[in-house]
């Protein structure tokens, strides 16, 4: 239990061979692969223009998997966040009838994330329901009201200027989606290795009760972390909805298991309290090239989640296997 | 007192006297109003609704039990019912025993792949049944090639099977009667049932008197696959079509009837008749609400009102929080 609260950045000196063993290499070791494949895939991966359509892939989701990952780390979970983005997607559109500002729309917008991350926070902390059954409850709420509020109605009265979230490059191929994730992605980093909050939140994820004897306001953490999950889904329906330029109410239908699916695969553990934000990013990185690289050979949507399922208890299995052989030999050696 | 003492072995617990006022309540108000809700023909057609929800909500409460999640159950009943629909569409003369027979193996299988990775492997049950929701629902599609099988490609004896009445209810109804019985005295009954308890209680405890937890969650995913197998079947004769999305998303609609029928998502307790209650909660406000003319677009909503509420109820039900032991994990 010690090991585990005890900073996995900070360690002094681990041994080069250990360090090899990391979750975070073997990713990297099946990203490199993945984009040595989509470029014998295609001649064309290569381009700028194509790799800026590969990051269009995870930018969103992974915008999302960030806070989620903190939130798993906390030994929490929120089921709610795609119907969080339907939710915001919808208020979005209906004000777009009013008004043109950009302003407006964006702080409409990551104003609905924001109580909804917050209605989430006060089941948990205050009314004390587990996180997976008040956000399954959450779920149906925002997404019914999204329905009940735009019923068959699309939306789609965006002003011009509200394209550039989804569509517009900063410098070169790199989008405004790559340039928040990656800022998100330092940010969340930065908090949850370098900072004492972010020590807090860890140990909270492997044991609340004694996080909380050693006097970290636990609830106070899980409350925020519920509400940066809500803005950043905000932030994602903005991004998300400015790409596709319309709003239905099944806008982001299912996303949240991709999105829980990313941080699993990023080596965050599911029962909290362990994981990295370098994994999360890699497993986007991951999860976008290949859903590309299937794109590329014209597999369906469907057979594309099949396969990330599959990669996914394949990722999460492998390791587990190998300890297991690993032991069994161990155990062979000691015996004459 | 007698009647206090049968209660209690019923499963009968303040929570569920609650729940079934509840219900009640809400039962009459809808049909002080709407007198065809409380007739015959509305009482049959209310029941044969809810009677696939029944029979999921009782294998996810055996797994749920144990201290794990079944995410992958719609995807086993899509991939168990296209199974079905398409045989029975290719050759027609295949009995349909066999057919349902098939449909609860082939459930039994996908769910022993879930139950196998969770106990050999283990690995988090979130994660595999989140894995294997995908997958199942992906083969859906590849067997079916994303092709639509409607009720003129089903045999009339397919379709009908489900709608026989006997004694007044369906017998789909009576499937779910009969599960429900089932699942009761198992749990009350066996050896295998009171492990499931046992394990999801306090695996530590479990481990020491003798009960493998891993194997009796593999046991409590084997059961529950075989029954989302079986509702496979059901689900495509109810409602006469089977393409790729079929009882999409509905897991969490069986783990919210779960979770209303005050079964815990730590494990350990839970009980039949609250699963029941649960799911005829859910029943009722589902069938009530065209009635009330509420826009078929805003029942999503109410439900979840309704689930949040109920979850909320719950929580402030139990006793002070479980807290975590400190030397736990």
């Amino acid at each position: 239990m010690i090991e585990e609260v005890r900073p996995s950045q900070r360690v002094p000196r681990t041994h080069w061979r250990r360090r090899l063993l990391r979750w975070e290499v073997f990713l990297g070791l099946v990203v490199a692969a993945d984009f040595a494949l989509n470029v014998q895939l295609s001649p064309y991966f290569l381009s700028s223009e194509t790799l800026a359509d590969v990051s269009f892939n995870f930018t969103e989701k992974g915008l999302v998997a960030l806070p989620m990952a903190l939130l798993i780390i906390a030994g929490e979970i929120d089921i709610s966040v795609a119907a969080i983005m339907a939710l915001v997607s919808v208020c979005m559109g209906l004000l777009a009838t009013r008004t043109a500002s950009l302003t407006a729309l964006v702080g409409c917008g990551l104003a609905v994330g924001l109580l909804a991350g917050a209605f989430n926070g006060a089941l948990v902390t205050r009314w004390r329901v587990p996180a997976i059954v008040a956000t399954i409850g959450s779920m149906s709420l925002y997404r019914g009201l999204a329905y009940g509020i735009l019923g068959d109605r699309v939306l789609k009265d965006y002003p011009p200027a509200f394209a550039f979230f989804g569509q517009g490059y900063v410098a070169g191929p790199v989008s405004f989606e790559l340039l928040l994730f990656t800022l998100a992605a330092v940010l969340c980093a930065l908090y949850l290795h370098r900072t004492e909050f972010g020590r807090r939140l860890v140990a909270i994820g492997c044991n609340k009760t004694a996080a909380e004897m050693a006097g970290v306001r636990v609830n106070r953490y899980r409350f925020w972390l519920f509400v940066s999950t809500g803005v950043a889904s905000a932030a994602a329906s903005v991004l998300l909805t400015s790409r596709l330029g319309s709003t239905r109410p099944s806008i982001a239908l299912g996303m949240e298991l991709d999105i829980i699916s990313m941080v699993i695969l990023g080596g965050v553990a599911i029962s909290g309290g362990r994981g990295s934000i370098a994994g999360v990013v890699l497993a986007a990185i991951l999860t976008g090239l290949a859903i590309f690289g299937l794109g590329l050979i014209n597999v369906p949507g469907v057979v594309t989640s099949l396969l990330m399922g599959a990669l996914l208890i394949l990722i999460v299995g492998l390791p587990i296997v190998g300890q297991r052989l690993s032991r069994v030999r161990a155990q062979a050696r000691l015996r004459p | 007192m007698r009647a206090k003492r049968l209660w209690t072995r019923l499963g009968g617990s303040k929570h569920n006297a609650g729940l079934a006022l509840l219900t009640a309540v809400l039962f009459v108000a809808v049909a002080a109003r709407y007198p065809q809700f409380a007739s015959t023909a509305g009482l049959r057609d209310g029941l044969d609704d809810t009677s696939i929800l029944i029979v999921l909500a009782l294998g996810q409460m055996l797994v749920m039990l144990t201290r794990a999640i079944d995410l992958s159950v719609a995807a086993t009943v899509a991939l168990a019912g296209m199974c079905v629909a398409l045989i029975n569409q290719a050759e027609p003369q295949v009995a349909l025993p066999w057919l349902v027979l098939g449909a609860a193996l082939l459930g039994a299988v996908l769910g022993a792949v879930n139950g196998l990775l969770v106990w050999q492997l283990q690995i988090p049950p979130i994660v595999v049944t989140l894995g294997t929701l995908a997958i199942y629902r992906g083969a859906t599609y590849l067997i079916s090639h994303g092709r639509w099988v409607n009720s003129g490609n089903m045999s009339p004896h397919f379709l009908g099977l489900v709608r026989e009445r006997w004694g007044g209810a369906t017998l789909l109804s009576w499937i779910a009667i009969a599960a429900v019985l089932l699942a009761a005295c198992f749990l009350r009954y066996s050896a295998a049932g009171r492990s499931l308890y046992v394990a999801g209680n306090n695996p530590e405890a479990a481990r020491n008197v003798g009960v493998d937890v891993g194997r009796a969650q593999c046991l409590a995913f084997v059961l529950n696959g075989t029954l989302a197998g079986l509702c496979g079947y059901l689900w495509v004769a109810r409602y006469a079509v089977a393409y790729t999305g079929i009882a999409s998303g509905f897991e969490l609609t069986v783990i919210a009837a779960c979770v209303i029928g005050g079964v815990s998502i730590a494990g350990g307790s839970g009980t039949v008749l609250g699963v029941l209650l649960g799911c005829l909660f859910l029943g009722v406000i589902k069938n009530a609400l065209p009635l009330l003319a509420v826009s078929p677009f805003w029942q999503m909503a109410v439900s979840g009102a309704v689930i949040v509420t109920a979850a909320v109820l719950n929580a402030a039900g139990t006793r002070a929080p479980q807290r975590q032991r400190i030397l736990e994990n």
